[in-house]
């Protein structure tokens, strides 16, 4: 076998690896969409009705809310998998396992590889069920097929993204708790950009952070694409971020895992 | 052919490491031939883990010539991996799938095919007495039977040199000597054992050669025996139960020409101890003498030496030149080297 076969051979391995962590440990992908969800409902059921009203488009009330926050908990639900993935990483890396790993002779960025790809198959666990409680309590996009499809390609995009510098994370965690932690910001990241209020009623000082933080255009393009918003210039910032992001975090976790070798 | 035999499994030359300002490993050299078991035998923080480390890829080394299975760990790391299997001193195997689909991992990951696996997976539960937890999550294993399925693990890609680093401690002494079996057998199959080990009788039981680390460097290498002879012989050391007994005891064997052993005398504790090669005929000598003079003896004890003679004699030396701070020292090195594996 040439290499880049037996590099796929053995990540496909390690991704099966991942699977079956997943099989055998559900109550952690429980608890990272159940994060998100209890949101969803909290806004829409608690603070919806007056939110609504609040955005100054459309019908307004608890209706028009759904579908202002969805996007907004969907990056949520990318953040808490990126933070669940953090979490395993460290784990992973406190196990003797990962020593043995590092003394075969397999293609090396497998492990991480791995990591990465379980990733993705959570978050799209993740957005799924998101999606599902969404669209149940009223949430009414008017996407077309092709829209959806790149809608979905925003959120995998960012969702690397984030996979990539969580495994960095995992890695530069010196315990499991603190990998915990590392990545926790990005869970409330939503909070202060567009994700639960429009970015125009908050204080100049926060309101110039929440636009120029990663997850503003990114929120704005999937609402956009879901909705029919503006998009703008979001699109090109969106996949900028991404892109910056994966390529920053790739690079720390490789370094990371290559250390002292 | 005659070549496989003459080259070494593991030859290592003027081997040195540090971390920071700290030198683990200072001018080691060593070899191990194949189809031996050789042993490192030290306290802890003498530098084993990180041999290990290095001869298995994990770390490089900072300077000297080392050659596993006819490579350099270094230059040609995936040659070197391809022939060695290692278990680590913490248990290396994934404790959220069964015992297995730990063996299945191993042998995906040796591209060995799902048949050829599933073979080998089923051949290695057999010979680890693992069958009937095949299908059991590693994580609910005691410790023996993780050691087992560990070493299991290490073996499916069937290995030339294996590493074990201190692979029975923490086991309970029947799990401790399945595995001295299981390593025999391994041996008798042709493979060759690098054993890292703070247990003399592991070493004394199991190691064709044994060398001894402290603070970095080999103070002692040699067969078992040979180490057992580097030091003072054995002893009879014979218990009173009052000082005049002991007084006339100690005046009737120095009378009788016998010298007593440096430092035989312990008037506190009321023990002399006397130099004794261990033979029969000569004990009785010795009894029969403080009969003829009416000693009375409380208690005896014959002591023959083993390597904890040894370990104490060599290591303890070293360390008393050294200052006593030594043991704090070498406890964090051990931590270092830890951190360095993540």
């Amino acid at each position: 076998m040439s290499t880049m076969s037996l590099a796929l051979a053995d990540s496909a391995t390690m991704v099966r690896r991942q699977i079956t962590h997943m099989r055998r440990y559900p109550s952690l992908i429980l608890q990272l969409v159940g994060t998100p969800v209890v949101f969803l409902l909290l806004f829409v059921y608690v603070f919806g009705g007056t939110l609504g009203n609040g955005l100054g488009s459309g019908s307004g009330g608890r209706g028009a809310y759904v579908d202002y926050v969805a996007p907004g908990i969907l990056m949520m639900a990318v953040a808490a998998v990126a933070m669940g993935t953090a979490i395993s990483v460290a784990m992973d890396m406190t196990e003797g396992i990962v020593a043995r790993f590092k003394s075969m002779a397999i293609a090396r960025v497998s492990v991480l590889t791995g990591h990465v790809v379980g990733a993705m198959v959570q978050t799209a666990v993740a957005v799924a069920v998101v999606v599902g409680v969404a669209l149940a309590i009223g949430f009414r996009p008017n996407a077309s097929v092709l829209e959806w499809v790149a809608a979905a390609g925003v959120v995998a995009m960012i969702a690397f993204a984030l996979t990539w510098l969580s495994v960095a994370m995992g890695l530069a965690a010196k315990t499991v708790e603190s990998a915990s932690n590392l990545p926790q910001p990005l869970v409330f990241l939503p909070f202060l950009g567009s994700g639960f209020v429009p970015t125009d009623s908050m204080p100049v000082g926060l309101r110039w952070f929440a636009e120029y933080q990663p997850f503003t255009p990114i929120m704005e393009t999937i609402r956009g694409l879901l909705l029919g918003t503006g998009i703008g210039s979001s699109g090109i910032a969106a996949a900028a971020w991404s892109a910056g992001i994966a390529l920053v975090g790739y690079l720390w976790a490789r370094k990371l895992y290559n250390r002292q070798a | 052919m005659a070549d496989n035999h003459i080259r070494p499994a593991i030859a290592v030359r003027g081997l040195r490491r540090s971390y920071g300002d700290k030198v683990v490993l200072d001018g080691i050299d060593l070899t191990v031939a194949e189809g031996t078991i050789f042993s490192l035998l030290g306290p802890n923080g003498a530098g084993k883990t990180t041999m290990v480390q290095i001869l298995s890829t994990l770390i490089r080394a900072d300077g000297g010539e080392i050659r596993v299975a006819g490579h350099d760990p270094a230059r040609e790391p995936d040659a070197v991996r391809a022939a060695i299997g290692l278990t680590g001193q913490f248990s290396a195997v994934d404790k959220l799938l069964t015992g297995e689909e730990n063996l299945r991992l191993m042998a995906d990951l040796h591209h060995l095919g799902r048949r050829e696996g599933s073979r080998r997976a089923t051949e290695l539960l057999e010979r680890f007495d693992l069958v009937e937890a095949r299908g059991k999550l590693a994580g609910t294993y005691s410790g023996g039977m993780q050691r087992r399925l560990d070493l299991a693990m290490t073996l499916v890609g069937a290995p030339r040199v294996i590493f074990l680093d201190e692979p029975t401690s923490g086991l309970d002494p029947r799990s401790r000597r399945g595995l001295w079996q299981i390593i025999r057998e391994l041996v008798a199959g042709g493979v060759t054992i690098f054993l890292t080990t703070q247990y003399l009788e592991e070493a004394d039981q199991l190691a064709d050669r044994i060398a001894l680390l402290d603070q970095g460097r080999v103070v002692a290498e040699g067969t078992p025996d040979e180490l057992k002879r580097r030091i003072p012989g054995g002893h009879v050391s014979l218990r009173f139960t009052d000082p005049d007994e002991l007084d006339l005891a100690a005046r009737t064997l120095t009378a009788a020409g016998g010298a007593l052993a440096a430092d035989g005398r312990d008037d506190e504790s009321l023990v002399l101890q006397v130099p004794h090669d261990g033979a029969v005929h000569s004990l009785r000598a010795l009894l029969a003498r403080l009969d003829d003079a009416s000693v009375e003896v409380d208690s005896l004890t014959v002591h023959t030496p083993d390597l904890d003679d040894v370990f104490l004699a060599l290591t303890g030396k070293s360390r008393m030149t050294d200052e006593t701070a030594q043991t704090g020292e070498t406890a964090r090195t051990d931590e270092t080297t830890m951190e360095a594996v993540r």
